[in-house]
């Protein structure tokens, strides 16, 4: 099992150090290392924070100071899944915030807080491109568009039920 | 040679099918403006062509490409480490334009990397690309692979003698990364903070080096310019800008999208012919012509050329060339906070105007729009509009154009901020 507070694994601190290699100063890799880190544990602890900034010859604070600037880099535990409704303002003309409203009803949550079953975590996001189709949002890795209730009811039970 | 066709940069893109491959991608037409360039044509005549085709920055700024290039310093790529770097951080509110292009025609992309880098001579290319891009990602990280198997990428290019490659730096959010001296620092390993210019990315960017900073859709326009010629790209547009410009609509219209159209192209023509007007029910009140960064047009603006010129004379700018539509249904400060907390909230922080003066700006909307707005409100929104909104007062152009909707909003809606604050509350708030 992935814990966050383990030494991170040999073939992740590897990859880490040929990112850096290839920067002309190793802390032009500090953001490809944390999102490395983040897609094998969905979020950067602290302890694997030291060990990132260690591996790149930072400090951990100057690595934090990356790590708590860039809002796709989560410092907290995450949700199995990551929605992320999009707030800005072609989405929020086609009604974002009645959707916003319906899932956080739907989901006993708020913005920024994640599912007691930690299956789901909703997060606002600025635009992200997809304004044809507002209201859109990204659930992982995946962009919906043209989003309602009945699509994000749909779509709650089905990451519900996948790891 | 091709033959010219009105719609360059979108003629391969086909969603339904996916991108093109590079064998595709050369039956096409792709490969051969780097044929033609690679070798045969000296730095300096790719730089001459740019400029000649009068083709401008597609970003927001809409800075002259050629001229951008420039200031370079002329050593051959050999010689001295220098960066082509292509920004698709794509992150305007309202734009959608540089992810169809990375997603449906990525080789398109790195052709015109491979030929900004030969005017430039270039030797190191980075493709900024936005974290929240997966399926760009993916589509351009198989590219880059193809291309560089394939030849077009790596050491001694076509037995030229240039060499070149690409890598994709996947970021993790923030919009100032879009600005180009943010974007160098955050390629530094850094928080995402503008520098102060001079230096120019052009003399001293990233790691010091030479760097020239390109948006997407700028970058894709080269190789048709290579290929066919200045000349006839500074004719497919209309006005006096050159080439074709990828425009777009959303909010309530009838079939919001994006067109690949003729610069200068009038904005009736794209919202009525190819957005097919507004949903019925609903009137044209007002517009944001090209991202939230540009000021309010009103309905009576619509005949406006889309091209730079144009648009700054009718007292906004082109931008993305993405238009947001407000219509009579929706509340004008409600859009303007919307906007504001966008700008708020991805305010760098590094200096003291764009950090404090933004949230408050903010504030101020909310009370409004909330019913608990005062008079004095309205005096202390336009002082704002006003220190915030002349360039120079900040580090960067963030809190100016963050000021672009408010101070047109101000002026164009001021009965409803009137209405807000005399009625204690949002008058087209059902119920409030």
């Amino acid at each position: 099992m992935l814990t966050a507070e383990a030494p991170l694994p040999a073939p992740v601190r590897a990859e880490i150090l040929a990112l850096a290699a290839r920067e002309p100063h190793p802390r032009g890799a500090g953001v490809a290392a944390l999102r490395l880190v983040q897609a094998r544990f969905g979020w950067v602890s602290t302890a694997h924070l030291r060990e990132v900034a260690g591996l790149l010859g930072m400090s951990a604070d100057d690595l934090d100071g990356i790590a708590t600037y860039f809002n796709l880099l989560f410092r907290r535990p995450v949700g199995r899944h990551v929605i992320m409704l999009c707030d800005s303002v072609s989405c929020w003309i086609m009604g974002r915030g009645p959707l916003c409203a319906h899932l956080c009803r739907t989901l006993g949550i708020k913005p920024g807080e994640t599912t007691a079953d930690n299956a789901i975590t909703l997060l606002p996001t600025v635009c992200i491109g997809h304004c044809d189709h507002a209201p859109a949002m990204l659930v992982d890795d995946t962009l919906h568009g043209d989003v309602d209730t009945a699509t994000l009811d749909r779509l709650i039970d089905t990451l519900r039920d996948t790891p | 040679m091709t033959p010219p066709t009105e719609r360059p940069l979108t003629a391969m893109i086909d969603p339904a099918a996916g991108p093109p491959d590079c064998a595709a991608y050369e039956r096409a037409g792709g490969w051969q403006a780097t044929r033609n360039a690679l070798g045969r044509l000296a730095p300096a005549g790719i730089i001459d062509m740019v400029t000649r085709s009068k083709l401008r920055g597609r970003g927001g700024a809409g800075f002259g490409t050629g001229q951008k290039w420039s200031f370079v310093p002329k050593e051959p790529a050999a010689d001295r480490r220098k960066y082509l770097i292509a920004n698709a951080d794509e992150m305007e509110p309202g734009t959608f334009k540089d992810r169809l292009l990375l997603e449906g025609n990525p080789l398109q992309l790195i052709e015109g990397m491979i030929l900004a880098a030969y005017g430039v001579q270039a030797g190191h290319g980075v493709i900024f690309l936005r974290g929240e891009y997966h399926l760009a990602c993916a589509r351009l990280h198989h590219a880059i692979g193809e291309a560089r198997e394939k030849g077009w990428l790596g050491e001694n290019i076509l037995g030229s003698g240039f060499s070149f490659d690409i890598r994709v730096h996947s970021s993790a959010g923030r919009y100032i990364c879009g600005e180009e001296t943010a974007l160098l620092t955050a390629l530094e390993g850094r928080r995402a903070t503008p520098r102060s210019k001079p230096p120019f990315p052009q003399t001293g960017g990233l790691w010091g080096a030479p760097s020239v900073v390109n948006n997407v859709e700028t970058l894709c326009n080269l190789p048709h310019i290579i290929t066919n010629g200045p000349e006839w790209f500074a004719g497919l547009g209309l006005g006096e800008d050159g080439g074709t410009k990828i425009y777009g609509v959303s909010g309530r219209v009838v079939k919001p999208g994006a067109w690949e159209l003729p610069i200068g192209t009038p904005l009736r023509q794209i919202i009525e012919d190819h957005a097919g007007g507004m949903r019925p029910g609903y009137r044209l009140r007002a517009l944001l012509p090209g991202g939230a960064s540009t000021a309010f047009l009103d309905a009576t603006a619509i005949d406006v050329a889309m091209d730079y010129g144009s648009v700054e004379k009718a007292g906004s700018r082109l931008g993305t060339g993405m238009a947001i539509i407000l219509d009579d249904r929706t509340c004008p400060i409600g859009m303007i906070r919307n906007l504001e907390h966008f700008f708020a909230q991805e305010s760098c922080g590094w200096c003291t105007p764009c950090r404090d003066g933004l949230p408050w700006v903010e504030r101020l909307l909310d009370a409004i729009e909330n019913g608990s707005g005062q008079e004095e409100d309205m005096d202390q929104l336009g002082r704002h509009a006003r220190m915030l909104g002349a360039p120079g007062r900040t580090f960067c152009a963030h809190a100016p154009g963050a000021m672009a909707p408010l101070a047109s909003g101000l002026k164009l809606f001021a009965a409803d901020f009137a209405a807000h604050i005399q009625q204690g509350r949002c008058p087209q708030q059902p119920g409030a």
